[in-house]
C-alpha cells in the first residue's frame, strides 16, 4: 500500500534529510557531555550546542545567552508557567492566559490555581482572537504573568502578540507565548514584540522529536524562572540535565533552514493551503472554515463538513493522514475545547478536519486530496439523516432530539 | 487505532442505505442520537401483515463504528417478526464487529435505533385502531 499523504504536519513534521546529516555526527563518534570541560569530546560537544544556540536565536532576534534547552514545548511551557509563579510568587499570585490554549499551557495553570494561584481564562471570538480590551480589563496590580499563544495548532488563529507585548510591557507584566506553532513559520522578533519568554519544539519545525527550547529574556527586564527539574545546574540553573546534544544540533539545524526558507516556503504553503481551501469550497456546499482566515498561520486550514462526523471522514480519506476535533476519535468523548471556545456548535465540531501542510507536500498532493474528501464527505451525506433533513428543509437547531 | 476487517467492510459497502416512506402505516421510524453528541441514526422498517420485517433501511451520522453498527443491525433485522428483532442485543452487534471498547455506545445506539422503529411502527398502529374506533362511531347524533 502506498504511503498516505501527510497533512498533519501541526502534530508532528517528518525529519528534513539536511536536519538528520547534521546530527548523526552527534550520534556516532561525537558522543561527548556538552558540560565535559577537560577534553576533546566535551569541547565539541559544546561547540556544537552553542552553535545550535545561535541558530535558534537567530530566528527569534534573541541573543544566543537566552536560550534554555529543553525536552519539547511542554516543558518549555510548564518551566515558563510553573517557574514565573515560583519566582515571583510574593509579588502576586494573579495569571492570564485564555481558553484556545494547549493543554500543556492549561494543565499547569490548573496545577497552580490548586496551589492557591488564580488563573484568568480570557475567551476567545468567533475567529478565535482574544479581545486586547478585555485582556487590559483583566490586569491587575498582582498579576504576574501573561501566556497567550502565538499561532494555534488546531486552527490556526494568530494572536496580537506585539499589541500584547506592548500592553504587558506598560504594565510591567512578564509576556510569555507558547509559539510551538509559529516558529519557524512566521516571522519572530522578541525585541519588536515585547516577549518575555517563548516556547518551541524541534519535531514542529522538521526537526526531531524530544527537543525544544525556551527563550528567556535578560535584559529590559531581566526575566527569572525557578527550575522545575533540579540538578546538576545546566542552562543557568533554570533546567539541569546532560543535554540532548544530538537533538539540540538538529534543533539548531531545523531552525537556521527554517529562517533561510520562510519567505518562499510561507508563500508556497499558504497558496496551497488556499487552492485546497477553493477546491472544497467550490465543490461542496455547507462547509465552514474555522479560525481567521486573515491573522492565520500560513499552513493551517481547519473545515467543518455538515451532517458527515470526522472519524467517519477520515476512514474514507484512505492515502491521506488529517486530523479531526470529532470527539469520536478522543478517548473523552469530547469533541474540540479549542472549536467549542470558538462557539462553533458541538454538531459542527464533531464533523471538522484540520489540514496541516509542510514543507514536504506538492501541488499535486492537494489536488488528490480535494479529490479524495469531497468524494468522502459526498459519499456520506448520502448515508446521513442530517442531510436528509436539512435538505428537506428542516431547521436541525429545532428538532427535539433524543439525547443519550 | 486501526478499525477491524468488518467494522471496514460495513463501512465501505453499507448494506440498506436510504429511506423509507415514513407515512406509510407499515413503516416504522426510529430516529435516535443528537448532533452535539455526534451520533444520529435513523432506522426504518416496514412489515408485512404477519408483522414479519420485510424492508429496513438506515440513515447515520456518526463514526464508522456507528454507520457499521447500524448497517448491520438492518441486515439482521430483516425477515424477522417484531418480537424477533427485539431480541437482538447490542453486545451482539460488539462481538460480531468486534468494536472496542470506547465505541460500544455506538452498538447500544443501534439497539436503541430498532427499538425507537418498532415502538414507533406500534404506536402508529395503535392510533390506526383508534381513528378507526372513532370512525365507526355513530355521527347522527352531532
Ligand atoms: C501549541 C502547542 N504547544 C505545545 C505543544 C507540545 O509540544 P511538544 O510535543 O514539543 O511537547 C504542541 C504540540 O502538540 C503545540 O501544538
Ligand atoms: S458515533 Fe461517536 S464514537 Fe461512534
Amino acid at each position: 500500500m502506498k504511503s498516505p499523504i501527510y497533512l498533519d504536519n501541526n502534530a508532528t513534521t517528518p525529519l528534513d534529510p539536511r536536519v538528520l546529516e547534521e546530527m548523526l555526527p552527534y550520534l556516532r563518534g561525537k558522543f561527548g557531555n556538552a558540560a565535559s570541560r577537560s577534553h576533546k569530546f566535551g569541547w565539541e560537544a559544546e561547540e556544537a550546542v552553542e552553535k545550535a544556540r545561535h541558530q535558534v536565536a537567530g530566528l527569534i532576534g534573541a541573543g544566543a545567552k537566552e536560550i534554555i534547552w529543553t525536552s519539547g514545548a511542554t516543558e518549555s511551557n510548564n518551566i515558563a508557567v510553573k517557574g514565573i509563579a515560583q519566582m515571583y510568587r510574593e509579588k502576586g499570585r494573579h495569571i492570564v492566559t485564555q481558553a484556545t490554549e494547549h493543554k500543556a499551557i492549561l494543565d499547569p495553570c490548573k496545577y497552580l490555581e490548586r496551589e492557591g494561584f488564580e488563573v484568568t481564562v480570557l475567551p476567545v471570538g468567533r475567529n478565535g482572537r482574544i479581545d486586547l480590551e478585555q485582556l487590559r480589563a483583566s490586569l491587575r496590580p498582582d498579576t504576574i504573568l501573561v501566556s497567550l499563544m502565538f499561532g494555534n495548532n488546531e486552527i490556526g488563529t494568530l494572536q496580537p502578540i506585539k499589541e500584547i507585548g506592548a500592553l504587558c510591557k506598560d504594565k510591567g507584566i512578564i509576556f510569555h507565548t507558547d509559539a510551538t506553532q509559529a516558529f519557524g513559520k512566521v516571522p519572530i522578533d522578541v525585541e519588536a514584540m515585547g516577549i518575555d519568554l517563548l516556547s518551541a519544539s524541534a519535531h514542529k519545525i522538521y526537526g526531531p522529536k524530544g527537543a525544544g527550547c525556551l527563550y528567556v529574556r535578560r535584559r529590559n527586564p531581566r526575566v527569572r524562572c525557578e527550575a522545575v527539574l533540579h540538578g546538576g545546574g545546566h542552562e543557568r540553573g533554570m533546567r539541569s540535565g546532560t543535554l540532548n546534544v544530538p537533538g539540540i544540533v538538529g534543533l539548531g539545524a531545523a531552525a537556521a533552514l527554517a529562517q533561510q526558507e520562510m519567505p518562499s516556503e510561507s508563500q508556497r504553503l499558504s497558496g496551497l493551503r488556499d487552492r485546497l481551501w477553493e477546491g472544497l469550497r467550490s465543490q461542496l456546499v455547507d462547509v465552514y472554515r474555522n479560525g481567521d482566515p486573515e491573522h492565520t498561520l500560513p499552513a493551517t486550514l481547519n473545515v467543518s463538513f455538515a451532517y458527515v462526523e470526522g472519524e467517519s471522514l477520515m476512514m474514507g480519506f484512505e492515502h491521506i493522514a488529517v486530523s479531526s476535533g470529532s470527539a469520536c476519535t478522543s478517548a473523552s468523548l469530547e469533541p474540540s475545547y479549542v472549536l467549542r471556545a470558538l462557539g462553533v456548535g458541538d454538531d459542527l465540531a464533531h464533523s471538522s478536519i484540520r489540514f496541516s501542510l509542510g514543507r514536504f507536500n506538492t501541488a499535486a498532493e492537494i489536488e488528490e486530496a480535494i479529490v479524495q474528501v469531497v468524494g468522502t464527505v459526498k459519499r456520506l451525506r448520502e448515508m446521513s439523516p442530517l442531510a436528509e433533513m436539512a435538505a428537506e428543509g428542516i431547521d436541525l437547531s429545532k428538532v427535539a432530539w433524543a439525547q443519550h | 487505532m486501526a478499525y477491524g476487517e468488518k467494522i471496514l467492510d460495513h463501512y465501505n459497502q453499507p448494506r440498506n442505505v436510504g429511506s423509507l416512506n415514513r407515512d406509510d402505516p407499515r413503516v416504522g421510524t426510529g430516529v435516535v442520537g443528537a448532533p452535539e453528541c455526534g451520533d444520529v441514526m435513523k432506522l426504518q422498517i416496514q412489515v408485512d401483515d404477519d408483522e414479519r420485517i420485510v424492508d429496513a433501511k438506515f440513515k447515520t451520522f456518526g463514526c464508522g463504528s456507528a454507520i457499521a453498527s447500524s448497517s448491520l443491525a438492518t441486515e439482521w433485522i430483516k425477515g424477522k417478526t417484531l418480537d424477533e428483532a427485539l431480541t437482538i442485543k447490542n453486545t451482539d452487534i460488539v462481538r460480531e464487529l468486534a468494536l472496542p471498547p470506547v465505541k460500544i455506545h455506538c452498538s447500544v445506539l443501534a439497539e436503541d435505533a430498532i427499538r425507537a422503529a418498532i415502538a414507533d411502527l406500534k404506536t402508529k398502529r395503535s392510533g390506526q385502531q383508534e381513528d378507526a374506533a372513532l370512525d365507526a362511531q355513530p355521527t347522527g347524533t352531532k
